[in-house]
């Protein structure tokens, strides 16, 4: 048996398929021209700020003594000397406050994703919660400062030092990790955590053992996002923390710098020697989120779930 | 090993709405119990009753009471993990952990729940694997991730898991529906031979496989939409699909609606 088909006849019937109309060709001319102008307006400032940062501040932070000195001793207009002082400020501050952020953040995600229930049956402390962590979010970091000073130093009785600074960050870093964590932790499949009760695994063991290690990929991004972050804030520096113009290891007295702090204390130094400083600790702690933002994509790739 | 479900008149409900009225039957030891019916008349909904899955969701609550060799699961000292402990379940998509190899998906609920002999769980590694009938596939990449392999694979990987905790029933969701047919053979044949240790309870759309595999079907349907689903029927295997007692049944069945 077989099937025949009659022939068609091209000129008889009218073609299915016609020409893109002009009015379409023009609207998606304009409409690509509007987006890749858009992308390149953007670029400029950004470009910019980079090219100009690595023009000024290039020298200074090419020669050795730059990461290997402070500023101890040195006159305003002197040139030479180093900021190790400040990065190491910077560096400690930070990572004292991630120390202290992340632990919270985190365990407020997993309070939020496995214990506050979703849709209609979320729970009020998780309303609540949710609620404050969206209004922390936007507290601009000048006042988590004042309100470190209030707290810590007014009422408690503290002196200004590196730690109230690391305090302050932590309120800023808690808000950014929870959300972070919060959302790799939803995009982990109900699927898995059922696979993991249906094996008789308690609740708190599914979340530490299957539910963690499968967003942890997505959750140290969104940490070390939020320490580059924290690490170029400027108020809480300027008001929680004197400036040194040497090392100062002790995070609990004392006057230390940081590299915003030192960026600020040269703008009065109108000499040559100041400016190199300025743009050279510009340009170093555009380095060290850098690296940071590298480190995060290394343990990012490394921590990712794997197929193969 | 193999123990006996009796379920007595239970009740399901999502928060205020009762998605299952009034359903008992009892699901002999080593045998095979299939659950047919159409979407969303809550078959599914039973089997996840049947190990307190089903209260994972928030608001579900389950009236009634499910007999395990005559313990209720559902008494108030019981643990729910516990509970899937004893009776195991199979989900409808193939869903290994992610973070982990091969060995490690199996052991995964031993290791779990605390144990850290190597050579032991070596062996449940072995003897589980061997029993999904996954062994000789993968006996030389067990280090590897689980989900590089294949959807049935997966789907044999996620049944070894089950098994390897040893439990007393076995419950499948629809353990076929997203892989192929020589992969559902290939599961169908491992469940013919599961049975003779196990109570597996399947829930299935495949009517061809309800008959295949099962001892005993079960029909579930709604009375009309909205309306919480119910246990039509449930018998031999054989006669259900003869010479069922209900002509809902038949008519599902035949192909009339569904």
């Amino acid at each position: 048996m077989s099937i025949t088909t009659p022939p068609v006849d091209a000129s008889a019937i009218k073609p299915t398929f016609t020409n893109i109309s002009a009015s379409r060709k023009i609207r998606n001319g304009l409409a690509t021209t509007l987006v890749t102008l858009s992308f390149l307006i953007a670029l400029v400032p950004l470009v910019w700020v980079i090219v100009t940062v690595l023009v000024r501040g290039l020298a200074p932070v090419l020669n050795p003594d730059w990461w290997l000195q402070s500023l101890n001793g040195l006159l305003a207009r002197q040139q030479g000397g180093g900021v190790y002082h400040a990065i190491y400020g910077t560096l400690a501050q930070s990572l004292v406050a991630a120390v202290i952020a992340t632990p919270i953040g985190i365990m407020v995600a997993i309070y939020l994703v496995e214990y506050g229930g979703r849709g209609k049956a979320t729970t009020r402390l998780s309303k609540a919660t949710t609620f404050m962590v969206d209004i922390l979010t936007g507290v601009p970091s000048i006042v988590a400062a004042l309100f470190v000073y209030a707290v810590w130093i007014s009422i408690l009785g503290m002196g200004r030092s590196a730690f109230a600074v690391s305090l302050a960050l932590v309120l800023l870093m808690v808000p950014v990790v929870v959300r972070s964590t919060e959302e790799m932790l939803k995009i982990v499949p109900d699927d898995l955590r059922e696979a993991s009760y249906a094996l008789g695994v308690p609740k708190w063991r599914t979340i530490l053992k299957i539910v963690i290690p499968t967003a942890l990929s997505g959750m140290l991004t969104g940490i070390v996002l939020a320490l580059a972050r924290i690490m170029g804030e400027t108020a809480p520096v300027l008001i929680l923390v004197a400036y040194a113009p040497y090392i100062n290891f002790n995070l609990f007295s004392g006057n230390m710098a940081s590299l915003p702090l030192l960026m600020t204390v040269e703008r009065s130094n109108p000499t040559a020697a100041g400016s190199d400083r300025i743009w050279g600790s510009a340009l170093t702690l555009i380095l060290l989120i850098t690296i940071f933002q590298l480190i995060a994509a290394a343990l990012s790739k490394l921590t990712a779930p794997k197929t193969k | 090993m193999a123990k006996r479900l009796d379920i007595k008149d239970v009740d399901i409900y999502y928060g205020a709405f009762q998605a299952v009225d009034g359903v008992s039957l009892t699901v002999p030891p080593r045998s095979v119990t299939a659950f047919i019916g159409p979407s969303g008349c809550g078959k599914s909904t039973v089997l996840r009753t049947l190990n307190r899955m089903h209260e994972v969701i928030p608001g579900a609550r389950v009236e009634g009471e499910v007999l395990l060799d005559g313990e209720d699961i559902y008494a108030r000292t019981v643990d729910p993990v516990e509970v899937r402990r004893t009776i195991g379940m199979v989900f409808q998509r193939p869903n290994p952990f992610p973070t982990m190899s091969i060995r490690d998906n199996v052991v995964a609920g031993m290791k779990l729940q605390g144990m850290k002999n190597k050579g032991q769980l070596d062996q449940i590694c072995e003897r589980s694997l061997r029993a999904a009938n996954l062994w000789n596939e993968v006996k030389d990449r067990l280090t590897k991730p689980g989900g590089g392999l294949s959807g049935g694979q997966q789907q044999r990987l996620c049944i070894a898991r089950a098994i390897a905790v040893q439990p007393d029933v076995l419950l499948m969701d629809e353990p076929c529906s997203a892989l192929d047919p020589i992969s559902t053979l290939a599961i169908e044949d491992l469940i013919g031979e599961l049975k003779k240790d196990y109570t597996i309870v399947i829930v299935t759309h495949n009517m061809q496989q309800a008959a295949r595999v099962s001892d005993q079907t079960a029909f579930f349907n709604l009375r009309a939409t909205g309306e919480p689903g119910r246990l039509v029927e449930i018998d031999d295997t054989d006669k259900i699909f003869s010479n069922p007692t209900e002509r809902a049944t038949e008519d599902y069945i035949s192909g009339r609606f569904g």
